[in-house]
């Protein structure tokens, strides 16, 4: 413990403040962080992984794996679509009112999950705007895929849009500008010279969306109807099985996503940590 | 969308020689509409259906009242706990060197990738009375799953990276010659701390706090399966907007939805103040 005993600098704790943050820390991590990814495991294996495997492979199961699959290959290619088209309006041009559009983009990340399933409900459900119109002409948003797809779309809003409008904030015009008076056409210009520019920035943005989107439970529980092996996505079947008392198959689906929600803090690391200058500057969680 | 340059004013916007303009702003704007603000409006609206007096005997329900109580109560102690996790969490990330930093800073996100109903199976089985802190704490007399506690420990953990997400930065940027001023000054290190570092860092602490406080007002996934969910003792807000619905009860559920929007809003436009008095600081 040499430590104890070298000269400090005037900036820095003393050695046993410093350990006894780092120990503060730690336990933090360990028992918020750790303990229950953990725990996940060691519930989903409890009756041995044959049981556990089996579980995850039943058709109620698969099904709910599918459903997941499709919400999130619908929503997030539309929210970065979007994205794409907000943080160009925003980001190449000069308009009145651009910082109230900000906000309104940035919106749904500061609504419940709940209020933001019960919106479509409003709009959507039976005693709903639409509601009577759509049950004459008999197509079914609320407690069906429609409606799942919506709710999903709504929380994964802002995620690749507030990553791209800093980031071609920060890039300015001058490289899109010189590219349209050599000639370019828009689109070409966008392709060649854009989309290059952003693309760490766009994997990134997409990267979270299509965490939360597979994730998503609050939102998406309101308007599923809850049907099981028809509009069960992964996190409303754990809840199902959880209710039943089938812990291990609601634990050994939870693993499948704690293992989504791991892959994607690594690659999410890896893009930091590779290419933070290409990826906007100020980073907002939510 | 024919919002081209032509049809538009001049002076409503600065000549870009880029293209696209009224495509990109014209599809951001209806996609906005359609997924974001007719819903809003729809249920922004739909409380008024029933009138004043409808409007008001629903929130003056005892139910409903103890569920926004608890929702926010039980987020702002779980903020304020946040503060000062957070702070060590990002002191020791930002200013110390140790084995597993790099993995424990990107641990950190885990509450924002893990999805909600994941988290609160896992902090239940894991606060349970025979959980592996669960039975621990019951030995020490504390129950925390099923209680109005294990709702402020879900909103905890969900609220934490806000912190130190928020405060990361800021403590990147601190000047380190503030600090080597105040001590060559003679301040001791407490001293330094509570006059240099503390100042600074406090605006985003405070921003970082908001952020994870606005999260766990609207918090569901992660708090129903610990919280018992015990009408008028362990029943959150959002959850009460799910039963409501579940009896067909429409005005009440956006009654109660549209207040926890309004909180939404009163948290958005404070944040943007906060942010707006942590730029002047700088």
């Amino acid at each position: 413990m040499s430590a104890l005993f070298k000269p400090r600098r005037a900036t820095e704790d003393h050695v046993l403040v410093r350990f006894g943050l780092t120990a503060l820390a730690l336990i933090y991590v360990v028992l918020f962080l750790f303990l229950p990814l953990l725990t996940v495991f060691k519930e989903a294996l409890g009756d041995g992984l044959g049981a556990a495997w089996s579980t995850i492979t039943e058709p109620d199961a698969l099904s709910a794996v599918r459903l997941t699959l499709i919400t999130a290959a619908i929503a997030v290619p539309l929210n970065a679509v979007f994205g794409i088209a907000a943080s160009w309006a925003v980001a190449k041009f000069d308009f009145w009112g651009k910082g109230f559009l900000v906000t309104l983009i940035d919106l749904p990340f500061s609504v419940s999950p709940v209020v933001s399933g019960l919106i479509y409900a409003l709009v959507f459900g039976l005693q709903g705007w639409l509601g009577e119109w759509l049950r004459d002409h008999d197509i079914r948003i609320i407690f069906a895929l429609p409606g799942i797809i919506l709710a999903t779309i709504f929380v994964t809003f802002p995620f690749v849009a507030r990553e791209l409008i800093p980031l071609m904030n920060d890039q300015g015009r001058d490289e899109e500008e010189a590219a349209i008076s050599l000639g370019a056409s828009g689109w070409s210009t966008f392709w060649h010279v854009t989309l290059p520019n952003i693309k760490w920035g766009l994997l990134y943005g997409v990267l979270l969306c299509n965490a939360r989107a597979m994730g998503e439970f609050g939102a998406v529980s309101v308007v599923s109807g809850h049907i099981r092996g028809l509009t069960e996505t992964m996190p409303l079947h754990i809840e199902a099985l959880y209710n039943d008392y089938q812990y291990v198959g609601a634990f050994a689906v939870a693993s499948l996503l704690v293992m989504l929600a791991l892959v994607t803090l690594t690659l999410k690391a890896i893009l930091e940590w590779r290419y933070a200058d290409e990826i906007a500057a100020t980073h907002h969680h939510h | 969308m024919s919002m081209s340059a032509a049809v538009v004013a001049p002076g409503w916007r600065n000549k870009s020689a880029l293209p696209g303009f009224g495509l990109s702003l014209g599809f951001t704007l209806l996609y906005l509409s359609i997924i974001v603000l007719v819903p809003i409006a729809a249920l922004i609206i739909r409380p008024w259906e029933i009138g004043w007096s409808g409007f008001w005997s629903i929130l003056s329900d005892t139910r409903v009242l103890h569920a926004l109580a608890l929702s926010f109560g039980a987020a702002l102690i779980a903020a304020v706990l946040n503060m000062g996790f957070g702070f060590v969490v990002a002191w020791v990330l930002m200013r110390y060197r140790f084995p597993g930093q790099r993995m424990i800073d990107a641990m950190v996100d885990l509450p924002f990738a893990l999805p909600t109903a994941v988290a609160g199976i896992a902090l239940s089985a894991l606060y349970a009375r025979n959980g592996w802190i669960g039975e621990p704490l019951q030995a020490l007399g504390i129950t925390v799953a099923y209680t109005q506690l294990g709702i402020v420990t879900a909103l905890t953990f969900i609220g934490l990276p806000f912190v130190v997400r928020t405060l990361q930065p800021v403590l990147a940027e601190l000047s380190k010659e503030a600090e080597e001023a105040a001590a060559t000054l003679g301040a001791s290190r407490v001293q330094t701390f509570r006059r240099v570092i503390l100042p600074s860092v406090f605006p985003s602490l405070l921003t970082g706090a908001a952020l994870a406080f606005a999260r766990g007002v609207g918090e569901y996934g992660s708090v129903i399966f610990i919280a018992g969910n015990l009408p008028g003792v362990s029943e959150i807000a959002p959850l009460l907007i799910i039963i409501k619905l579940n009896e067909n009860n429409y005005a009440g559920a956006a009654v109660i939805g549209v207040i926890m929007l309004a909180i939404s809003f009163v948290m958005l436009l404070m944040l943007n103040l906060l942010q707006a008095w942590t730029a002047s600081r700088r």
